[in-house]
């Protein structure tokens, strides 16, 4: 995705207007557009960076500047780094697993197969499924004692830990949720992205003896690289802002084994009214998805010189 | 290799996923309809005996039937208000020719990247400020736009052949005729689409909704099955009737308008 391409207007249309155009009714048209873009978007980011250069309680009438204590605050605490290292390892977890197994099963979806759509919509579901009912029956499945994550591992004669409340297992568990909420997404893009590769490129291979592997190797996955690349990104963001689940599965917990930094950030400034360090969490939170999408810019423009 | 091996083969793994995939839905549904002295025995998928009485008992636990009416009002709102007002920027930046136009464009564009929890303070302090905490304005109204729609809305009408729109603006339409009659009517797939995904982010909405509201009568569905798993810990066959209450329009929706959603993931996805 190399983001949009503004379509040029044809200048013959000139009966349109000339170039003051057609302000009075494009006000009326994206009124609503601005005033809510702008107030609940625009302003709030701007306004959070203001914010994080305060000490503030939501309350008092004053507002303490503190400059960029707040940021040192953070750089200095063992919470916030704790927060960003389970944040990296959620993101970067939920990403490749899903990623590879999206992958899978599009490239086994697109063959001549029955029941295609049925299999479609069986991976789709979990990305539809509110994520807080997800969580919900997830934290039963992994229940130590009744869930069936355990019990079927005491079928095979392992005895499972107790997940959700063992520091070394919840972030396993976690990630499981998320993969298991992403696969169906990655599949979908994966799936059209396949039925858009020409089949002679096949038919060309095989004529020169490639087999299915070297096919897969050498055609598909090279063609499928702008895709993963979306996909990876968009991964990434997304998993960087996680917080419905951990809310859910386990607040944050135990011993801070899954605060990731959304959670985080919920806590700073909405138990602790810290609005001000909660502001800075956010703009580190910004930072480190700005950075990503700068990756992707930088990477998708370096590679459309050959499209 | 030989041909129906590598097919069944390939079912079998696929099936082996699918099974994996949808498991907790099947789970979730059969606990919710199993005897609570069920779960102490051994797991079976299906239950023996249909309890329905569970989903009365959740229904009735929590005010359930306050939280439904509360994420139908929002969810009814924002899908309504994003379609309207999505289409209508769409139509503006796809068609008409005014000063700033492509720059303000790409700041709605812009918006996309701002991640949510950046804007989250300011905009509960802007909420706090109007007045709007635990009222429907603060569910509906910082939602009620989707850059995501307005780009959606804003290809599809540059797809559109513009003679239609130039003939009648000839016979001396004006532009709200124009994209009232001529143009929305002419949209229905792209509509269909946008309010696919209106549907399925308001709906499912969690952290927003939690901020801004702190009665329990503003409580949404998801907020509530929060709030109801705090109280209710463990008493799994009740919260698995509850989770199954909430999921159920989420999924109905989806099977309802599925091609219209995967298409508006895959050409956003795709898009060279």
């Amino acid at each position: 995705m190399n983001g949009v391409r503004l379509h040029k207007v044809p200048s013959k249309a000139s009966r349109w207007g000339r170039t003051l155009g057609e302000w009075p009714a494009a006000l009326f048209f994206l009124l609503p557009t601005v005033a809510v873009l702008g107030t609940f978007n625009f302003y709030p980011a701007l306004y959070s960076l203001y914010l994080s250069l305060f000490e503030w309680n939501g309350l008092s009438p004053t507002r303490e500047f503190v400059g960029l204590a707040n940021y040192a605050r953070l750089l200095a605490s063992g919470e916030f780094w704790n927060s960003l290292r389970v944040t990296l390892l959620y993101a970067g977890g939920v990403t490749l697993l899903a990623l590879a197994l999206g992958l899978g099963v599009a490239v086994l979806l697109n063959q001549p197969i029955r029941g295609q759509a049925v299999y479609r919509v069986l991976y789709f579901l979990p990305v539809i499924t509110p994520t807080v009912a997800s969580g919900v029956v997830w934290k039963y499945l992994f229940d130590p004692t009744q869930g069936v994550v355990n019990r079927g591992l005491v079928g095979v004669g392992l005895e499972g830990p107790s997940w959700l409340s063992d520091p070394s297992w919840a972030l396993v568990a976690v990630v499981v949720v998320g993969v298991w909420k992403r696969v169906g997404f990655n599949m979908v893009v994966y799936l059209a992205a396949l039925q858009g590769i020409p089949k002679t490129y096949y038919e060309a291979a095989q004529l020169d003896g490639a087999d299915s592997w070297q096919q897969f190797r050498y055609i598909t996955l090279p063609l499928l690289a702008p895709t993963t690349f979306f996909l990876v990104v968009t991964a990434l963001i997304d998993a960087f802002q996680v917080f419905d689940l951990v809310y859910v599965m386990t607040s944050g917990g135990p011993l801070g084994s899954t605060d990731v930094l959304g959670y985080y950030l919920y806590r700073q400034g909405f138990r602790y009214s810290e609005l001000g360090f909660a502001s800075a969490v956010a703009y580190v939170m910004f930072a480190l998805i700005f950075l990503v999408t700068v990756i992707q810019f930088r990477l998708t423009r370096g590679g459309q010189g050959d499209a | 290799m030989l041909k129906p091996l590598k097919g069944l083969l390939t079912h079998l793994l696929l099936a082996g996923g699918a099974f994996l995939s949808a498991m907790p839905f099947l789970w979730m549904l059969t606990t919710a309809l199993k005897p609570e002295i069920a779960l102490y025995q051994p797991p079976l998928l299906f239950p023996v005996h249909l309890e329905w009485e569970n989903f009365v008992k959740a229904w009735q636990a929590a005010p359930f039937p306050r939280f439904f009416l509360n994420s139908a009002v929002m969810t009814v709102g924002i899908v309504l208000a994003q379609t309207l007002f999505s289409a209508m920027a769409g139509y503006a930046f796809a068609r008409m020719r005014f000063a700033g136009r492509d720059l303000l464009f790409f700041g709605v564009l812009g918006t996309m990247m701002i991640p949510f929890p950046v804007t989250l303070i300011p905009s509960f302090l802007v909420v706090n400020a109007l007045g709007w905490i635990d009222t429907y304005n603060a569910l509906i109204i910082p939602r009620a736009v989707s850059a995501f729609a307005i780009f959606l809305f804003r290809q599809f009408f540059l797809s559109l052949p513009r003679e239609l729109e130039e003939a009648a603006l000839i016979d001396g339409a004006g532009r709200l005729t124009i994209f009232f009659r001529i143009v929305l009517p002419l949209s229905t797939p792209v509509m269909a689409a946008s309010a696919i995904f209106s549907f399925l982010f308001a709906w499912n909405d969690f952290l927003w909704p939690l901020i801004v509201t702190n009665s329990t009568e503003m409580r949404t569905v998801q907020v509530g099955l929060a709030m109801f798993q705090g109280q209710y810990g463990v008493f799994w066959t009740l919260l698995s009737a509850a989770a199954t209450i909430v999921t159920l329009p989420a999924v109905l929706a989806f099977l309802a308008a599925q091609r219209q959603f995967i298409a508006g993931i895959t050409s956003t996805g795709l898009k060279e």
